[in-house]
Order: C-alpha cells, then structure tokens, then sequence
C-alpha cells in the first residue's frame, strides 16, 4: 500500500483495517501523533487527512488511500514552526505535552477553516481533544495569537521564525 | 543499637522517638559523601563536577534527577543552577540523568510528618531538618509530593556555584592568576584584561580540582533568572511532537508487546486459550506472565488486536465484589480497632455535642484513576549481562530495584533511562510496568521489547485514589463553630504503596488518611479530628494531592454546612476562624480578586474554600451559573502562598492544572467495582473535563509563608468544596458524596 505522508512517499505491508495511527508510528517511526484512547475520545492522534482533521487512532489505513496525510511533524520543525506552533510556544502552553501534537493539528485545521473564531467557535472545535494538564485556557490564547498570524500566513504550508516566550 | 538497625533497613521515620536514634547514626552517616554517579559513565573530556552538572568541549548538561511530567521541573530546577553558574538557560541542557541514590528527595518525606506547616516552631524545624536526613539514608529519587522546588531550591544553586568556583580555580591555575581576581560570566571566566575562556574548554582541567571551601549563594536581590518567568526548556520540543516520551523509545530490531492482566486485582490467572490470538498476522508469541499474558508481535496494534481474541478464566480477587460493600466497610471502620490515630483534639468535644444540639451528617468521595494521557509502557532490553530499560517514571531508585530483583543483576548493569513523562499524577511511582517490562526482556533474551498497555488496560489497572468516607457532628456558636469532632476514613495508601509494593518498612500511623484536614489552621475551642484505616480492596496509590484530594472536600463542605446554619457568610466565617497570618491573606485575596459579596448575574452563584496542604495556603473561589438545571463552571479564582516564587508562570500553571484535575474529579470521576472488576474502561466513561466545560481560572501567587513550596499539587484538594459549596448556594442542595454529576447535571 502507498501512503504520502509529509510529502514523502512510503510503501507499507500491513492488513487493511489497521488503523493510521500505528502505521504512522510503529512502521513509518512518525512519532508525533500520539496513542491516547485507541477510540477516538481523546485526539490526542489528531492528523490531517487532505487537510480534515481526523482521529488517527480509529482510521483504517485502507480509507486514507492516495490522500495526502499532514502529521505534526508537516507542520513546521523547531527551527521553522509554523504560526499555530509559534503561538504555542509563544503562550508557553505545553505542561506534560502529550496532547499537544493533537491540539496543535485540531487547531490548525479549525483556523484553515475559520481564520476567525470565536469563543464558542474554539469551544466546539477543540472539545474533542482532551488535556489532562488543565492547559485549556492557554490552548484558548494560542489559539487566538495564531489567528492574528494566520491572516497573512497560510498554516499548512507557510512556517513563521522560532520565537522565544517573553 | 536496635533504633539504629530500623534506619538502615529504611524504616521511615518520623516523630521525636525515632529522631533520636536518627540523628545519633544519621550525623555520621549523613557526612559521608555519596559517590557522583556521572563519574562511572563520563566520557573523554568531560567533567561532572556534580552530581548534577556535566560539561564537556560540546556544552553543558544540568541533570535535574526530577521527572518532567508537566510541571516544569526542568526548567526551575536549571534556572537553579543557571542562576548560580553564570550561563544563560538556553545555554543549557536539561536531561533527567541517571537513577542514583545520590539524587535523594528529602523534601518528599515532610507532609508525612506530624507537623503542621503552620508550626514554625524551633522543635517543628528540627524535625523537618533530620528528615533532610533520613531521606538521604532511604536514597529515595522520587518526584511527588510536590517536593522538587523545596529539595532542590538549595542543593542545586549549589551544585551551580560549586561548578562556578571550580571552573574559576581551573581558569586561575590555567593563566596563573590569583581566583579572586577572575569573575564568571555568561559561560565564561573572564580575567582582569578581558581575556577569557569558555566553560566548555575549562572542564578538563576542572576535573582535576577539589573545591577547598564552600561557595556562597547569592542573595535574592542578586537573582536575574530566578524569580523572573523563563520560557520553558520544553516548549519548543513539545510543540513541534519532537519532544520523546517513554512510548515513542525506538529500538533497533524492536518487538512490541501489550499485556492483559487479571482485572479481579491480584487473582491468579487459572487458564487462557490463544490458538486463534497465535494464528494472526505478526503474532510472535504468547505467554503466561504473573496473573495475566503476554502478546508479542511486529508492531503495537498486532498485539492489541491478537489480545482481544485471547479467552482467560481468571481466579477472583479478595476484596469485595462491589463498591455498595466496599462503602459498607469504609463506614464500619469508625472502631477502636480500626483507628489510624487521633490527630488533634482540642477541648472537649464529647461533653459539648449531645444529639439535640448538634448538627451531623457523612460524607463520601470514590476511587478514581489518574488517567495520564499516556498510556503506560515501558521498554526493555536485555543482552550481554546488562538490561537498559526507558520508561517514564516518577521513582527511578525503586524501578531500579525491581529490575535487580527481576533478573539478578547487580545496580552496576542496571541503566533506566526516563524521558518525558505524559502525565504521571502519582501513578508513574508505581513499579509493575518495570516488572513486566523486565520479565519481557529476558524472556526475549538479546531482543528489545517496548510494552504498552492499551487504554483499557491502563484504566482498569491503575492504583486508585482511595475511597474515602468522613463524618462530623458539630455544635455552632453565633459567628463561629464551637465544637467539631470530624472522623474520616480510608485504607491505606502507605500501607498498599509504601509498604506492599515499594517494600518499605513503616512505623506509625499512615498520615496521608488524615492529610490536610487534622492541621487546617481554624481556631475552633473544641475541634476533633480522628481517623481510622479500612483494610485495602482495589490497589490505591498517591493521586495529585493524596488524602488532601478528599479531605479537603470533607472539612470544607461541612464548615459550609455550619456557616449557612447560622446564615453566616461562609467566607467571613473562614476569616473569623483563621489563625493563621498567610492563610487569611490567601482568603483575603481570593475575597477581593472574585469580588466576593457583590451581586452576581441571575442564576450565577459562588463558592469558597480553603486548604493547606503541602505547606502552600491556598484559597479558591469557584463562581457558576445554572441554565436548564445545568450548571456551567463560569470563572475560578485561586490564590496560593508558596514562599518563595521563582516562576511566576510556572506556579500560574501549575495552579491551573490542579484546578482543573480537582474540578475535573469532582465533576465527573468515579471508579467503581461489579463483580470484582473496574467498570470504567476509557475516557467514555471516566473522561476529564474539556475546552467548552473550562473555566477562566485567574491566580495570584503570595510570598509570605516563611520557607519556599512546590506548587504541582496544592491547587487541587479545594477546587471539589469551592464548586460544590457554590452549587449549594445556588440551588440550595448540599451535595455530600462525589462525582456530583451522580446529583446534578454539568453543561
């Protein structure tokens, strides 16, 4: 099977059903997308699939065919982060991280869809993506630091230079 | 000699009694130096001053020897030594380093000790300096008890000026000129022409010098990084999915493996039938393994999805087969032969509260999970005499230990690398993924093995927050209660952890049953407080905040109950009571940050709480509004005192986060038994409260109590009274047993 992952070509020999998040890990060594739930109920495997934000976990690699997959590592690098990565750091929002690459890709893809959102616009975006650290209120001011970026970067594809917290 | 005999065999010890034996062998064997650790590993050209600072020709390394679960122990523990060494933070680099006994957590041992933080007494500081001590005698490197600020606020600036002083000598003996004359700066020694020499090339020649004194630390007013927010090490990494956590070690030739154990905790297994599990794709083996089996396979889904088709007859566990009669006996422990110890008593309760006079009622908080994000997993690799083993951990010297016990090899051959953790909350102390990840890598002799536990497997084989139940009867005087006598009750976390599992020995009463609620600092002329320990059902653990989790929902509900029998504010009666100067600041903030009293929208309502716990006085309101009999966490206040604030960003997080884990837990968390097994599998049913159920939360951080505090967990024990106690005010329902979604909704 063919996959295209952070415009890189792999080929993989695994059963049909398995699900994209393991494939990406354990076969492709993709470690960003994390292993949360195995059921979609936390995101913490949240990737991009043609661009549409999708629970990795519980996707059979059979129904991402020749779709273009985005993990967090497509995003930006530590050295060029893109404009959501760049706020993260910005508000300092990471504690133990682990849901973070998640985070980070639900909320690239809420911006590329509403470059504007409000409140209740990242309420509902980003309520399928659990934090047990608490760091919502954090995510939330990213969130909005980004957008103001967003406005003249394209998330997907444009990376901003690393900036240090103040 | 027989005192002396219990220490070696690390006894904890705690109290006057014990400290006199303690001290005695304590004083001599304390000045032994513990060999540094780095030294057995150091490669060409390095140079481990410390135990805690490594610097070679490519940079400097801070070893924290403190787990990275979130908290920002990097980053404060190498703002320590940065702020010492002269050398900026981005100029170091910040690595866990080795498990060692010479990384001891004193600091750990001291909410155990039956001292309140409030006391500040010559005799209480006596106390909490011998038990600097006793930690050093038990080795324990262990990140909990929100301990690693406190412990390492001293020992490692003075890791960074001991590093400093020596790089001067070896730049003095370098250039021939007198020590005084040089100073250090930025990472360098610099001479009085301007000439100078980087750290980096001074370490070899540093290797070679003994420090002849002590350095001095420098003054607060000289502080440049400490007291100031720092970006923390980790952000960048854990923003960009580079950061590594234990589940994403990769190894060459790597086999995978997940383990389904007994859920009736403790059974034996009787039997399994795999021959369809042994036919699927990438199954390499199955196995028996202590009370379960063992699936190993080419990658981590196969050995999920072979697992599933595995059937197991499993023996029952000893405890109670459900939670109705594990509750029965929680509330049968009020005897004499139960009782943990009396841990205050103040007047005369008994003389005071007679049935007719009196008010009383029972309260009731669940087993819950620590449900990191995370699942846990370990990997391990066995070959040639020697076992590496990676995994996030919060106790390095105990995994070390397991993995000695498991395959016989002495703590030389032993290495345990721990990277980030993804949450631990307590639960990452535990030693049985060491134990099976151990058993793995011999098994699979030569092969590295990575072990992960699927979710399910992780939520119903946790080390639960105990059960707990409290009672009170209480006579109330006109602005003030004038007679409490409070009992609560619990099993053991001690016993099941300490003991059972850690193998340590322990003398005297468990203090993690009556934490936080036998030393709160309300003056009250007859005030009782007794607790009591129920034999253990469920293996429980320390869950963020231990037995101030619950206790504090306890005392801080009833003092409610009290005020609004007499129509008094709640809060003014809290004032009224306290005796205790930082801890009416912290009221007193927290009064005046929620405007506390002002007319509220309709339908909105607060509540307050106060809590002590981990020495930090913490105060928090939480303001709610119902709609539709649904109630919806508005905004939440907190003000804390730890001391000394060295991240004020950090603290502002880490407060945050215990006020969402309390508030999480209060919500919406229980664990429950049916038929001798955890109901709750996943985060469908045992979930954690998400962005549209969030609240703001707004801190404040206070510097009044006397000695510095850690911050991971005090936030936590009030934010399940703030809420509930504002729920009553809004509808009028006292809500005395947790989760309250059992009685009312939440948006």
């Amino acid at each position: 099977m063919k996959l295209n992952v952070n415009g890189q070509s792999y080929d993989v020999d695994v059963p049909p059903e398995m699900p994209l998040l393991w494939v990406l890990r354990d076969e492709l060594n993709i470690k960003g997308p994390k292993f949360g739930c195995g059921i979609a109920q936390c995101g913490a495997c949240t990737v991009h699939v043609a661009g549409n934000p999708v629970r990795s976990c519980s996707f059979p690699i059979s129904a991402v065919q020749e779709q273009e997959i985005t993990t967090i590592e497509g995003l930006g690098s530590p050295e060029a982060m893109s404009a959501v990565q760049a706020a993260w750091v910005e508000h300092q929002v990471p504690q133990c991280g682990y849901c973070q690459s998640g985070q980070i890709m639900s909320a690239t893809a809420l911006l590329a869809n509403n470059p504007n959102p409000s409140d209740e616009d990242i309420d509902r975006y980003m309520s399928g993506n659990l934090c047990r650290c608490g760091t919502y209120p954090r995510i939330r001011a990213a969130i909005k630091t980004a957008a103001a970026t967003v406005q003249q970067f394209d998330p997907q594809t444009d990376s901003v230079e690393q900036e240090q917290a103040s | 000699m027989s005192k002396l005999g219990k220490i070696t065999r690390r006894t904890f010890l705690v109290g006057s009694a014990a400290i006199a034996g303690g001290v005695a062998f304590g004083v001599y064997k304390y000045k032994q130096p513990i060999p540094n650790p780095l030294l057995k590993t150091l490669g060409e050209g390095q140079a481990a001053i410390t135990p805690y600072v490594l610097i070679d020709k490519s940079g400097i390394s801070v070893i924290a020897a403190r787990s990275e679960m979130g908290q920002g122990v990097y980053t404060t523990l190498g703002a320590m030594v940065a702020e010492e060494l002269e050398v900026a933070l981005e100029d170091i680099n910040v690595i866990h380093g080795p498990a060692s006994v010479a990384y001891y957590n004193s600091a750990s041992l001291e909410e155990g000790l039956p001292i309140a933080a409030t006391d500040t007494s010559s005799m209480a500081n006596m106390v909490r300096e011998n038990i600097d001590i006793m930690g050093k005698f038990m080795g324990l490197q262990l990140t909990g008890g929100s301990s690693s600020v406190p412990d390492g606020f001293e020992k490692m600036r003075m890791a960074g000026a001991t590093a400093r002083e020596t790089l001067k000598a070896a730049a003095a003996k370098t250039w021939g000129l007198p020590v005084e004359a040089l100073t250090a700066q930025n990472g360098q020694i610099i001479a009085p022409d301007g000439k100078t020499l980087a750290y980096t090339e001074l370490a070899e020649a540093a290797a070679t010098i003994e420090l002849p004194y002590e350095p001095a630390l420098k003054p607060q007013s000289e502080w440049k990084l400490l007291g100031k927010s720092q970006p923390r090490v980790d952000a960048v990494e854990k923003s960009t999915g580079t950061a590594e956590y234990g589940i994403d070690v990769q190894l060459p030739d790597m086999l995978y493996a997940t383990i389904v154990s007994n859920p009736h905790r403790g059974g034996k297994l009787n039997s399994f039938e795999a021959s369809t599990a042994k036919t699927m794709p990438g199954v390499q083996d199955i196995f028996e393994i202590e009370n379960g089996v063992a699936v190993i396979a080419t990658n981590t889904w196969l050995a999920f999805n072979a697992a599933k088709q595995i059937t197991f007859d499993w023996d029952p566990a000893d405890y109670p087969t459900n939670t109705a009669a594990v509750k029965e006996t929680l509330q049968a422990s009020f005897t004499d032969e139960r009782l943990n110890a009396q841990n205050r008593n103040e007047g005369d309760v008994d003389s005071i509260i007679t049935d007719d006079n009196s008010i009383s009622g029972e309260y009731f908080a669940p087993f819950l999970a620590h449900a990191s994000m995370e699942p846990l997993n370990a990997t391990a690799w066995f070959r040639d005499g020697k076992i590496d083993l990676w995994t996030g951990h919060q106790w390095p010297t105990l995994a070390v230990q397991v993995i000695a016990q498991e395959t016989g090899l002495s703590e030389d051959n032993i290495a345990l690398h721990v990277p980030y953790l993804g949450g631990g909350f307590g639960r990452r102390a535990e030693p049985d993924l060491v134990r099976q990840a151990t058993k793995l890598a011999i098994k699979l002799q030569g092969r590295p093995v990575k072990l992960t536990w699927t979710r399910e497997e992780d939520t119903t084989h946790d080390f639960y927050r105990p059960m707990a139940t409290a009672r009170f009867s209480a006579v109330m005087g006109d602005d003030k209660p004038e007679a409490l006598k409070l009992e609560v009750a619990a099993s053991s976390v001690v016993a099941s952890q300490m003991v059972d599992r850690a193998g340590l020995a322990m003398a005297g009463p468990d203090p993690t049953v009556a934490q936080a609620i036998w030393d709160q600092p309300y003056g009250i002329a007859n005030y009782q407080v007794t607790s009591y320990t129920t034999p253990v059902a469920l293996p429980i653990g320390s869950w963020r905040s231990v037995g101030a989790s619950q206790n504090a929902f306890f005392q801080e509900s009833i003092l409610d109950e009290l005020a609004s029998a007499k129509n008094l504010d709640p809060l003014q009666m809290r004032l009224d009571m306290m005796t205790h100067e930082p801890s009416r600041k912290v009221l007193e903030t927290v009064k005046a940050m929620s405007n506390w009293g002002s007319p509220l929208p309709e339908g909105h309502a607060r509540g307050v709480a106060f809590c002590i716990a981990f020495g930090v006085p913490t105060a928090e309101v939480v303001e709610i509004s119902m709609a539709d009999n649904k109630v919806s966490i508005e905004k939440v206040y907190a003000a804390v005192d730890v001391g000394t604030a060295l991240d004020p960003r950090i603290i502002e997080s880490q407060v945050v986060s215990a006020v969402n884990f309390g508030l999480t837990a209060a919500m919406m968390n229980e664990i429950t038994i049916k038929e001798g097994k955890v109901e709750q599998t996943n985060y469908h049913d045992h979930g954690h409260i998400r962005m549209y159920q969030a609240p703001k939360i707004e801190v404040k951080v206070l510097e009044n109590m006397p000695r510095i505090r850690g911050i991971g967990e005090p936030g936590t024990p009030p934010a399940a009274p703030a809420l509930a106690n504002a729920i009553f005010a809004a509808t009028g329902q006292r809500i005395r047993e947790l989760p309250l979604n059992k009685t009312i909704d939440f948006v």
